[in-house]
């Protein structure tokens, strides 16, 4: 274990940064898709329900059917990781959006176009703090599944830590397999306790139980 | 002659996917200053009408005019401004304080910092509660009372002419209720708002204003002063509706000033005196408990203005009792 380690530091580094390089890549572009078509939706009842049955259709396909799927169109790499990737995203992400919006008390809302705040004030001040625990759950859940979906993206040779656990399997080479797994693991640890902690903030704040530092 | 703060004329209001109207053919008068009262059961057009005055509704026909121009060629957001808006669930912004939610509206019409802070240092004071204990909080450490109080100062932040209110004490304890009540009718006198109110409670609506409008299937049943609504029912239905409250709630409503007989000039009189406001369910209460058979009736200011005996009380109460049964 720890003379792997020792031997192969550096390509297990390599793996891991194109491992984020994935994940990042991949979450920027859904949260760009998926908050628009959020807020274009929530004001729908009908138009949400009809979205969000179909990405959660789309978001039960297994993963492996669905890189092999996209292959003839994105070929082999990273591309075509990265769209699966983006495509399982949209599900958690477009609903964590609409359920955020649609949370907010109407009463909040009849209150503040009654007093005469403008859509862009109400979008800003109001609604968008309000939802905002919401929202940054569904990119902390999003992030960690993106983490663990993207291990099977060395499939179809993307790339990251499934190379390590790919490798690994083909060989029988159990400490390959053990440290694909740490550190995969280990990142979506990290990723969680890192956005829990924004989101227990945006919680604090959306509820009105911070102190001293709104003034 | 006070200025016509809200006119409606002929309007009408049918919401989508419904065949009846929802208010019809509404033509009504609001000058400035009153305090109206908007009563009837649910469905009975009353929350329409009123949401129809700031646009949260557009009314399907008919005009509605503001100060004498018709709000459709006011600029919505601006127009909304110089009204007050309250409702039953309030509505305070939860991720704001008390203060930030009171100085919303005076921040957006860019008051600058120490007019926004002494506005709301008034305005807390005006709803009791002491700036310092409540400014810094928010409205999750607020009791439902304490929040309707603070839904109240921030619709009043910019001085608005008119105020709007939806059943605003209509989910608030008995007590709390009867406590805000008073404190909104001294506001009221201090400030001289135009005041709409909505509410289904019967004693509520005769309580607090000058005039009563009784709503019923969309159309105004009776637009009258509590007294004239009682001793003159327009029809059956408002009769049945006031006869829904008994006899003593009934006194509760009338205020003296409503009943009482004129007086010379001079009054030499030592008898018991009561203000014009004062209820004859008070008054009767007094020539009961001390034999009395008539009171005075001052008016603070003017001195005494009239008096009532004990006969007129009784002719007026029967005579809206005959009326009405």
């Amino acid at each position: 274990m720890i003379t792997y380690l020792l031997r192969y530091y550096d390509q297990m580094l390599i793996l891991l940064l194109e491992h984020l390089y994935l994940v990042c890549l991949s979450l920027i572009i859904s949260l760009l898709l998926a908050i628009p078509i959020g807020l274009l939706i929530a004001r729908s009842k009908w138009l949400s329900t009809a979205a969000l049955s179909f990405f959660g259709v789309v978001y039960s396909i297994p993963s492996l059917a669905l890189f092999s799927f996209l292959l003839p169109a994105f070929g082999l790499g990273k591309m075509t990781a990265i769209a699966v990737l983006v495509i399982y995203n949209q599900y958690i992400l477009v609903r964590n959006t609409v359920t955020g919006f649609q949370s907010i008390d109407d009463s909040i809302i009849e209150a503040g176009y009654g007093m005469g705040l403008s859509s862009r004030y109400m979008f800003f001040k109001i609604q968008l703090p309000l939802a905002l625990p919401i929202i940054l759950g569904g990119i902390r859940i999003a992030t960690v599944s993106t983490i663990g979906i993207a291990t099977i993206a060395a499939v179809i040779h993307a790339g990251g830590l499934g190379v390590l656990l790919f490798d690994g399997l083909r060989m029988n080479y159990l400490p390959k397999i053990l440290w694909g797994t740490i550190l995969s693991s280990l990142l979506a640890y990290l990723a969680n306790h890192l956005l829990l902690s924004f989101e227990a903030k945006a919680i604090e704040k959306a509820r009105g139980e911070c102190r001293g530092d709104t003034v | 002659m006070a200025r016509t703060a809200i006119e409606f004329r002929n309007v009408s209001k049918q919401y989508a996917n419904t065949s009846q109207y929802a208010v019809t053919g509404v033509n009504m008068r609001i000058s400035e200053g009153s305090f109206i009262t908007i009563l009837g059961t649910s469905g009975s057009g009353k929350t329409t009408l009123l949401k129809m005055v700031n646009r949260i509704y557009e009314a399907t026909s008919g005009e509605i005019l503001y100060f004498g121009e018709s709000i459709k060629n006011l600029k919505i957001e601006e127009y909304r401004r110089k009204i007050g808006y309250v409702i039953q669930q309030v509505g305070l912004f939860p991720h704001m304080t008390v203060e930030e939610n009171i100085g919303t509206i005076p921040q957006i019409l860019r008051w600058d910092t120490d007019k926004i802070a002494k506005r709301v240092e008034a305005l807390l004071e005006l709803v009791c509660l002491p700036p310092r204990d409540f400014k810094k909080r928010y409205p999750r450490q607020l009791s439902g009372g304490q929040q309707q109080r603070v839904g109240l100062a921030r619709a009043m932040a910019a001085d608005p002419d008119l105020m709007l209110m939806d059943e605003p004490f209509g989910a608030i304890d008995a007590i709390t209720r009867q406590n805000l009540q008073e404190e909104l009718i001294g506001i009221q006198r201090k400030l001289n708002k135009t005041i709409l109110f909505v509410t289904h409670d019967v004693s509520e609506a005769f309580k607090l204003g000058d005039k009563v409008m009784i709503m019923h299937e969309g159309k105004i049943q009776q637009f009258d002063t509590p007294y004239g609504i009682i001793s003159k029912p327009a029809n059956e239905y408002v009769a049945r509706l006031i006869a829904t409250q008994d006899i003593v709630q009934r006194l509760k409503v009338l205020k003296a000033q409503s009943v009482m007989l004129p007086v010379d000039a001079q009054v030499s009189d030592r008898a018991f005196r009561v203000g014009t406001e004062e209820s004859l369910h008070n008054i009767l209460t007094y020539f009961l408990e001390h034999d009395q058979n008539h009171v005075l009736v001052e008016d603070c200011g003017r001195g005494v203005v009239g008096k009532i005996t004990w006969e007129q009380l009784k002719v007026s109460t029967r005579q809206g009792k005959i009326l009405s049964a």
